[in-house]
């Protein structure tokens, strides 16, 4: 047999050669990303839409006779559960094949899998969970955040209502996490401003009376009320500032920013109030046209949703470290690390020591005949309408 | 603190006492005839404040605008509709379990206010979320030298009056009151008298409903929003303030309806003073250790019954 090698493998590598030829420039390796988000439960029209939104990424990019790789999406569900979300998480990052994740809606969940991309050393930039401490409760360098957190919410709002000219605040806020945080920075960005809280009330968040808490603010007479809570209680303090004759600015969080506080006060009542939420509608965005053109095109069953972007940007900016860095975890994680000034469909993104982009998009938005609008579109901010003093 | 802030704290604290106090006066009322705590009666209150509220839209649609009308019509259809609910909820869970253990009434109760309220909650197109009350009262500001009143607040606070007042004419000067208090006295010889016990009953659970359904409509007109989780708190603060009153004298629950309400008023105004970690949502929290201090002081209620009442 040996006898006739030569021969044989002559002749198996002029047929290798030959059949390969034509396609060589086109042969690249897969590199595998996982997608993780809710695909199943209540909050699936979201996870579905990120989803949706990193394969478009993936698509275009393979599409691009440019790019050194071929990409491949591995789309997991944490249905919104930690314990799911864990087990998952650690699906994705022992597999070593899977380079990179886009990763977490739901904040519960991805504050417990950040130890998990963390002991295995999987770079993860997370698309939708809010909570700060899925970046600033620790210094992993594994885990980056495309969208903003509490604290940039509060800073824009801070920002924003110091440039209308406020300078007197009374802050309600209900005792639980969400509200004591939304107090919490709120505050610390307000005084950075120059704003000045006359007087902060916890209430609790199934509170009916507000009446006592109001009179003291009358008496305090601040030009803007913040409230840091949801919908339920923030009809009711509405409502309740109108009976005690309050004439002050109500500025309230991502928390009554829903069709319920409109619907539960009437559109006279709601009118100006001030709510701030992460992301913006998908024609502010900065590249927000071409995305959404691409995204119809794919002819999805699902829309994006509010933060289909933020999937998209984080799944391009993995794809990009990877191009730069080559299919190399460590490599990736450094890279990513170095994000400044990156180019996404949400806008610049800057990550700092702790992975969080620290330009985060949040949109303000006022009630407006019966509508949340954005400010921008308002008209509050042609002068026509005036907010309250 | 100003006149001004003075009259609104005063203001809050009496209009809290009313509702508290229409709420209390059911419990009383439903205690003396059947010994008997009916947990699911601030869900009552809210079956009341949601009935006016369709019964408003109702009007709405036929296109009777009139406020004043509006009203009037609201509060019969909640009260007599409500009326009927009280009843037929002592018909049909106390009644049958006159002759069991006072606890079973009280878990039935307490699963009754869990249904009404759930029922509200899935049933009620959008039930979850808040719905606006109608705001059918006037509401400019009517001035009395420094004092200050919203002349909607200041309606519902004599409507609320006149309401006791003829609680009180009902329960005094009637014959269904006299046989209301026979019965509350002593059951047994009430029926010996020849007073149908069944009807009395009915009737004690109706009267006390209505109250429940006035004090919704109060509650919403106070408000202008109204809740399906609305009479959990207020169905425990009624029965608080009813117990701090002595449970079987109606005008002890009117008393412990205000007293509450001053206590949670003054906790809220108070607090805050002790130092600035102690944020006014502890007002609750005061008000209910208030009364515990004040069982203990006294263990049958402000105004206790006489003991030679109850032989």
């Amino acid at each position: 047999m040996e006898y006739h090698f030569p021969k044989l493998a002559l002749g198996a590598a002029a047929l290798a050669l030959a059949m390969s030829l034509p396609t060589a420039v086109n042969a690249k390796d897969t590199v595998k990303i996982a997608f993780i988000g809710p695909l199943t439960g209540g909050s699936s029209a979201i996870g579905l839409g990120g989803r949706n939104s990193a394969d478009l990424a993936l698509k275009q990019r393979n599409a691009n006779p440019q790019s050194k790789y071929t990409y491949e999406l591995v789309a997991l569900d944490d249905e919104c559960k930690p314990n799911v979300g864990v087990q998952v998480a650690t699906k994705a990052a022992a597999d070593k094949s899977i380079i990179a994740g886009v990763t977490n809606y739901c904040s519960a969940v991805a504050i417990s899998a950040v130890d998990v991309y963390h002991r295995f050393g999987l770079p993860v930039i997370v698309w939708g969970a809010v909570l700060p401490a899925i970046t600033y409760g620790q210094k992993y360098k594994e885990v980056h955040r495309v969208n903003g957190t509490m604290i940039n919410q509060n800073q824009v709002a801070a920002e924003f209502m110091a440039k209308q000219g406020y300078k007197k605040w009374a802050v309600i806020h209900d005792t639980t996490d969400y509200g004591k945080g939304h107090n919490q920075y709120f505050s610390e960005s307000l005084k950075k401003h120059g704003g000045e809280i006359l007087g902060t009330f916890g209430v609790m968040s199934d509170q009916q009376d507000f009446t006592a808490e109001l009179t003291k603010i009358k008496e305090l007479n601040p030009e803007v009320i913040f409230f840091g809570g949801l919908t339920p209680l923030g009809i009711r303090i509405r409502s309740q500032m109108d009976k005690l004759g309050i004439t002050a600015q109500l500025q309230g969080t991502s928390g009554i920013k829903s069709d319920a506080y409109i619907s539960g006060l009437g559109n006279e009542l709601a009118e100006g109030s001030l709510a701030f939420l992460e992301g913006a509608p998908l024609e502010k965005l900065p590249h927000g046209k071409e995305f959404s053109d691409a995204y119809q095109k794919q002819g999805y069953a699902q829309p994006p949703d509010a933060y289909g972007p933020f999937a998209y940007a984080a799944m391009n900016l993995i794809m990009d470290s990877i191009e730069k860095a080559g299919p190399n975890r460590k490599k990736v994680m450094a890279d990513l690390n170095q994000t400044h000034d990156a180019d996404t469909v949400i806008g610049k993104v800057t990550f700092d020591d702790h992975g969080q982009n620290i330009v985060p998009l949040v949109s303000t938005y006022v009630a407006q005949d019966g509508k949340w609008v954005i400010w921008e579109d308002s008209e509050y901010a042609t002068g026509k309408r005036k907010l309250k003093r | 603190m100003s006149m001004e802030v003075f009259s609104q704290y005063l203001v809050n604290g009496l209009m809290l006492g009313m509702i508290y106090a229409m709420v209390a006066v059911g419990f009383t009322l439903f205690f003396g005839v059947m010994d008997v705590i009916q947990f699911a009666h601030g869900d009552v209150l809210m079956l009341g404040a949601f009935t006016a509220l369709v019964t408003f839209l109702g009007l709405d649609a036929i296109g009777i605008t009139n406020p004043w009308l509006q009203i009037l019509i609201m509060l019969v259809v909640s009260m007599l509709l409500i009326a009927v609910v009280g009843a037929l909820v002592a018909k049909y869970l106390i009644l049958p379990l006159k002759d069991a253990p006072p606890l079973n009434t009280l878990l039935l109760t307490l699963m009754l206010g869990l249904v009404l309220r759930e029922l509200v909650r899935l049933f009620y197109p959008d039930g979850s979320n808040s719905k606006p009350f109608p705001r059918l009262l006037p509401d400019h500001e009517l001035h009395l030298g420094a004092f200050s009143i919203r002349a909607d607040s200041a309606i519902l606070l004599v409507a609320g009056l006149v309401t006791i007042v003829a609680l009180h004419y009902v329960i005094t000067r009637t014959k269904l009151g006299l046989a209301i208090r026979a019965v509350a006295q002593d059951g047994e010889t009430a029926r010996v008298m020849g007073i149908n016990f069944h009807w009395i009953v009915l009737l004690t659970f109706g009267l006390g409903s209505a109250m429940a359904a006035i004090g919704g409509i109060m509650n919403g007109l106070y408000y202008s929003e109204i809740n399906f989780g609305v009479g959990l708190l207020l169905g425990i603060i009624g029965f608080s303030a009813a117990i701090l009153g002595g449970l079987t004298n109606v005008y002890g629950a009117i008393l412990g309806g205000f007293l509450f309400a001053a206590l949670q008023t003054v906790g809220s105004v108070m607090l805050p003073l002790i130092g600035s970690g102690v944020p006014s949502s502890y007002k609750d929290v005061f008000a209910f250790a208030v009364v515990i201090m004040l069982l203990a002081w006294k263990p049958s209620g402000l105004i206790a019954e006489r003991s030679s009442e109850r032989v």
